[in-house]
């Protein structure tokens, strides 16, 4: 008998490594059943708003749906509305890349650069410049205020300072003018950009080992752009990674100061995003099946550019 | 003056005018950031007249507090009375961030100190959830919602934001830092996963306990109850005061308060816990 137990287990490796795999699994879970039990919570609730409203975003974009009746598959028809027959839709990406491709870049280098700069100062300065920078985008609706500083009559602040100046001699429609008003949104967008990668920044930079500076000096770096460049920003790299995802998702889902600020819909759709085409459909015509197929193409949008940047990012510094 | 400023920063190798430069610009865009939050509270105590004065001063000449009364009068006369908008937002704003902290914590405890078959994956899931914004689950989420028959509850506000991804992530990125032989004694001690996580782990990440709170709550106080809450009885704060301003120019100065009063309360919660919230952003970053 013993013989044959033995004689059994060799002869058939495969079965073996799988039964093995399997039970050595199950132990693990077992094992480890405590760390399930605490994650279970937020797991769940993470999974059913926020994997499970992808997937069936996804899922939906295939389909003509209202509401009101069952979903019925149109297969590619939504996406292909999308892109030959939404004129809109084209203006809202051209306005959303636009934003992103100023807001984005210009926020994480201005994010950084004042980091490097405020860190510089004595803690108490530190301390209330870190508060000046970061206060805008941590006071909710507070944006409404440039709504007065940019009003279109002559008590807008904007307007009547440059009045005065002999600028202009009558009041601009800042922000019903299709001229101005996606320059205003950035702005303001840019205003309000200094969040939680100006926050992960400034406090990369104080946790620095002031010791691999000093080091460096000795070892010939000439400069503060040197230092910069081969100590600073490579010894940051987690948090410029964490800083630049926060800042493209931001800056590709403008939408809230769009709509406070140009109105909804704006004037000949100028400052219309993504987002606000989103809304559009999804609260307004109740077209849900489109409203995904814009979903999933934000979706897209935001985990491509997302991907490629970190790829890009893992670069600086060797 | 070179030689003074060498010698209180320590550090070697810096130009004089590029540090004047600099901190210029730091001083210039200050102004920039700090101007539109001034002449928020500056509004605040203008008069009506001052509010309509041309051209328009950027600092308040007569301060008053007529504005808050206005505000106070306005909420006082609307059909459900003031304090039911401001004890709904509280309740929003404290059950979401109480819930949130702690289920965070709860996840990321384990997913920072143990490997565990999915361990991996559900970080993964984390990192990719941070790369996309709220917006994109909108329709579906309003879908679940209704299925669950949350509609005009509280409940539709409070519970996903208990699920918050960057919570999680900030966390675990914290909890990282807690020495792994801590927790061992306190398992050799016979310490239940449960009780290290209570009264171990958590008393340790008070900081970043902090800075989940200053990352909630604020975009919870601020809710204005989406397309969730139809209810007047259950409207939020933000929302009655949106309602105010919309009244025109009769309610300018109201509206100026309110400005202020969404404003004042984020602001010094930052203030007052900004050492921790800065202490745990060190240990923020996507590593390689």
């Amino acid at each position: 008998m013993r013989a044959e137990s033995i004689r059994n287990r060799p002869f058939s490796p495969a079965r073996l490594e799988k039964n093995f795999r399997w039970s050595d699994f199950r132990r693990e879970v077992y094992k480890n059943r405590h760390y399930y039990i605490l994650m279970a919570p937020f797991m769940v609730i993470f999974f059913v708003f926020t994997v499970l409203p992808v997937i069936a975003s996804l899922g939906i974009s295939f389909t003509y749906f209202n509401i009101l009746e069952k979903p019925r598959f149109i297969g590619w028809q939504n996406y292909s509305r999308l892109f030959l027959n939404d004129d809109v839709f084209l203006t809202a990406i051209r306005n959303t890349l636009y934003f992103a491709v100023i807001t984005g870049p210009v926020s994480y280098i201005a994010c950084f650069l004042f980091a490097w700069v405020i860190n510089e100062l004595p803690p108490k300065i530190r301390a209330f410049m870190t508060l000046v920078f970061y206060a805008p985008s941590i006071s909710g609706n507070v944006y409404f205020i440039w709504q007065i500083i940019f009003s279109g009559d002559k008590y807008g602040f904007i307007n009547s300072l440059l009045m005065k100046l002999g600028i202009i001699l009558e009041p601009i429609q800042w922000l019903k003018d299709q001229r101005y008003v996606l320059s205003v949104i950035i702005i303001v967008q840019l205003w309000m950009s200094l969040g939680t990668s100006f926050l992960a920044f400034i406090a990369g930079l104080q946790n620095l080992d002031r010791t691999y500076i000093e080091a460096a000096a000795v070892d010939g770096v000439k400069n503060r752009w040197q230092e910069l460049w081969y100590i600073v920003l490579p010894s940051m790299r987690p948090q410029l990674l964490f800083g630049a995802v926060m800042q493209i998702t931001n800056s590709l889902a403008v939408a809230d100061i769009s709509v406070a600020l140009a109105g909804f819909p704006s004037v000949n759709y100028a400052a219309h995003t993504i987002v606000t085409h989103l809304m559009d459909y999804g609260t307004i015509r109740f077209e849900m099946g489109y409203a995904s197929a814009i979903a999933t193409v934000l979706f897209i949008i935001m985990l491509g550019t997302n991907i490629l940047t970190q790829k890009l990012l893992r670069k600086i510094g060797g | 003056m070179k030689k003074l400023i060498h010698g209180r920063q320590k550090q070697l190798n810096r130009s004089f005018t590029v540090t004047f430069l600099l901190f210029l610009l730091l001083a210039l865009f200050g102004v920039f950031m700090a101007l539109p939050l001034i002449y928020t509270i500056n509004n605040a105590f203008k008069p009506l007249d001052e509010l309509f004065l041309f051209p328009p001063r950027f600092f308040v000449q007569n301060p008053t507090v007529d504005n808050f009364y206005d505000l106070v009068y306005l909420l006082g006369n609307s059909w459900v009375p003031f304090s039911r908008y401001l004890a709904n937002t509280i309740v929003i704003a404290l059950l979401g961030t109480a819930g949130h902290v702690i289920l965070a914590s709860a996840a990321a405890y384990p997913l920072a100190k143990y490997k565990f078959p999915g361990s991996k994956t559900l970080s993964t899931i984390i990192v990719l959830s941070l790369m996309f914004s709220p917006h994109v689950t909108s329709i579906p989420n309003y879908m679940i919602i209704s299925k669950l028959g949350w509609i005009d509850t509280h409940k539709a506000i409070i519970i996903p934001a208990w699920a918050f991804p960057l919570g999680l992530f900030l966390m675990r990125q914290f909890m990282e830092q807690i020495p792994s032989a801590l927790l061992e004694a306190a398992k050799m001690d016979g310490a239940s996963e449960y009780r290290i996580f209570w009264q171990i782990v958590m008393p340790n990440v008070k900081p970043a306990w902090l800075t989940l709170i200053i990352m909630r709550f604020p975009s919870l106080w601020g809710s204005d109850g989406g397309s969730f809450i139809y209810s007047e009885n259950l409207k939020t704060l933000n929302y009655a005061l949106g309602q105010i301003t919309q009244g025109g120019i009769a309610r300018a100065g109201a509206g100026a308060a309110i400005g202020l009063v969404l404003m004042i309360v984020p602001i010094t919660m930052f203030i007052i816990s900004q050492s921790n919230v800065i202490q745990t952003m060190a240990n923020t970053g996507i590593k390689d």
